[in-house]
């Protein structure tokens, strides 16, 4: 099979929640591509329809009208996208990161990651070979069987990360991952995403309300009132 | 990885706690099960110990235990000639509460032919009554020493032997007299009340103007003599001879007049539906109780659990886990709790059902259709979580 040319291939995507009078339309018209390796922000105020944009690419939310295609393989087109298994391409094909590091409270630091490989079908011994190797070179190797709430903020966002990337997703979405970390921490992580994506040839997608945090990333999408506004490249910002 | 066991290892001091308190519970229900096979055993102990076939009453009782009996005791001699009968003995039956060391002591007393059967199934320590009269084998449960005494209507009587665990349908533990000890105890007035029956009879008899006073005096020794007698008896039970049909033996006994032969059979119908029933049915209920307490415990107990769960439940989701993950880990950790609670009041139970005021029979088959109950009942608890978790939409893991 031929490798996709986009990670990511959005083609006037629209949500519309509820019906009739109460209908609000949270995103219309909305069209993005994101290649393998490239971190892409999209920042907006709160409301603006960049977490609907987000859940809409990472399967949680169904389509109202238009396209998403991952990874060359076509999951929404006006709805779900027939006989499509969501929750097989969410494993496999997406890694999630989040507002909150949304770590288990009752794994440690290496079960959180090693959980992301077994339901991926990893054998025991390779899921926690493989987790020890991803927290190493995110700097945790001293922190695999420390619980989240011994983690710092910062730790725990990383061990997200490691998360994330265990089973080497195509697309990688995080939600505002900055958000719940001081300013330091925060720009650490964003650098640390940039880096991913290059090693991994991951196409990262980052939601954010802050402006601060995007340095460095190839392209920003402007969202305001559901719609696309603008598409920056790094070189303009 | 199982997740059941990795969050019960995380919260364990919630788990265990709660398992005691689970435990607690269905302690209480094996233990009301025990007293409930329990009731059955006591009511049972002494017919089970005579090992009697038939049980021979006054004519119209359920005697000698569900009501009162009395027969003379000389009948026996014609029970042991009715066709088929091999053996029969007088036995008495009184429930005596005296005080000892300041407090009630109550116990179930039976009075036997000591060349005869009825006496106690066993000895444990001590040896069994050898003298005709003042000798007292006592169940271990009355807590008394070899030696000791008893005092009981105009005697006192010595412990000679321990038995084991008989005691009355209402849980008395029984002590052992010789027949004719028995019935002094029960019938013999005491020295006053004689003197004062002799004198009245006397002045009765005086007072009748066609009889001579050596008549009379003839008819207040021999009146005197059929009212202070202590011939009576309870029951008489017979053993039949091997091969003796007990229908046929019922049938002859029955065509004499004041007696009613009953069957052993019977007579477990008399102690166990009539005697015990209401008490069996209140037990059945507290335990069906107790259980639908349990499983709405460990429904809630499970519920408020995948309560707390809802961010990981909806982030395992996001990442892709199979809904199987999900559904073990809460169907895991219910039935792990279960099973815990299960031997922790199994534990205690066995560990102090000896001590409990009523006996307590643990039988193999209600601990273990308990068991399968409570597995049931963590299975279908679990259901109102796994429904819950479920439902939890994986965009719940999103947000702050």
């Amino acid at each position: 099979m031929d490798k996709a040319m986009y990670a990511i291939e959005v083609e006037n995507l629209t949500k519309i929640y509820g019906k009739g009078d109460s209908a609000v339309t949270a995103l219309a018209d909305a069209s993005i591509q994101v290649k393998p390796g490239e971190l892409v922000a999209i920042l907006g105020p709160s409301g603006s329809g960049k977490t609907t944009l987000l859940t809409c690419i990472g399967l949680i939310n169904e389509p109202t009208h238009g396209k998403v295609v991952i990874d060359g393989t076509t999951v929404a087109d006006g709805g779900w996208h027939g006989g499509i298994d969501l929750k097989r391409m969410r494993r496999e094909k997406l890694g999630f990161i989040f507002q909150a590091h949304n770590l288990i409270p009752f794994l440690t630091a290496r079960e959180n990651v090693m959980v992301a490989l077994e339901i991926n079908n990893f054998s025991r011994n390779e899921a926690k070979a493989r987790a020890a190797e991803l927290l190493v070179s995110l700097n945790l190797g001293h922190r695999l069987n420390n619980y989240p709430s011994a983690l710092s903020g910062g730790e725990a966002q990383r061990v997200a990360i490691a998360r994330a990337l265990a089973n080497k997703p195509k697309v990688i979405l995080a939600d505002e991952p900055t958000a719940a970390l001081d300013t330091e921490n925060g720009r650490n992580v964003m650098i640390l995403l940039k880096k991913l994506a290059m090693e991994n040839h991951s196409a990262i997608l980052v939601v954010t309300h802050d402006h601060r945090m995007v340095e460095g990333f190839d392209r920003i999408f402007h969202v305001s009132d559901g719609r696309i506004d603008t598409e920056k490249y790094n070189s303009e910002s | 990885m199982n997740l059941a066991l990795r969050d019960i290892r995380y919260h364990r001091g919630r788990f265990i706690l709660t398992s005691i308190g689970l435990g607690l519970l269905l302690g209480v229900v094996i233990s009301m099960g025990g007293i409930y096979r329990g009731l059955f055993a006591d009511a049972l102990a002494v017919l089970d110990s005579t090992k009697a076939d038939i049980w021979v009453v006054q004519q119209n009782t359920n005697g000698p235990f569900a009501e009162s009996s009395r027969i003379p005791e000389d009948i026996k001699y014609r029970i042991k000639l009715v066709p088929g009968v091999a053996e029969a003995s007088p036995l008495s039956f009184q429930t005596i509460q005296i005080e000892k060391m300041g407090k009630p002591f109550r116990f179930f007393l039976i009075g036997y032919d000591t060349n005869g059967f009825g006496g106690p199934p066993e000895i444990v320590a001590g040896r069994n009554i050898r003298q005709k009269h003042y000798e007292m084998v006592v169940a271990k449960a009355m807590k008394m020493d070899i030696g000791e005494k008893i005092h009981l209507g105009l005697h006192d009587y010595t412990v000679v032997g321990i038995t084991g665990k008989v005691v009355s349908s209402g849980g008395d533990p029984a002590a052992y007299v010789s027949l004719a000890d028995a019935q002094d105890i029960q019938f013999k007035k005491d020295n006053d009340a004689i003197r004062n029956d002799r004198e009245r009879i006397g002045t009765n008899l005086a007072a009748i103007q066609s009889i001579s006073p050596s008549q009379a005096k003839y008819l207040k020794q021999n009146i005197a003599g059929i009212t202070e007698s202590t011939h009576t008896v309870n029951t008489i039970v017979a053993r039949l001879a091997p091969g003796a049909n007990l229908h046929e033996v019922q049938e002859l006994i029955s065509r004499w007049n004041h007696f009613r032969p009953i069957s052993v059979e019977e007579q477990t119908k008399i102690l166990t539906k009539g005697m015990i029933e209401k008490a069996r049915m209140q037990l059945g209920l507290f335990r069906i109780i107790l259980l639908v307490i349990s499983a709405v415990i460990i429904a809630l107990i499970i519920y408020t659990s995948t309560l707390d769960k809802i961010r990981v439940i909806a982030t395992l989701k996001l990442i892709g886990s199979q809904n199987r993950v999900i559904i073990g880990m809460i169907l895991q950790q219910s039935l792990l709790m279960g099973f815990i609670a299960y031997f922790i009041g199994y534990g205690l139970i066995l560990l102090t059902y000896e001590n409990f005021p009523r006996r307590i029979v643990l039988e193999a088959f209600d601990l273990q259709v308990l068991f399968v109950i409570v597995i049931a009942i963590c299975t279908i608890s679990s259901f109102v979580g796994i429904r819950k978790a479920l439902k939890v939409e994986p965009a719940e893991a999103l947000g702050g």
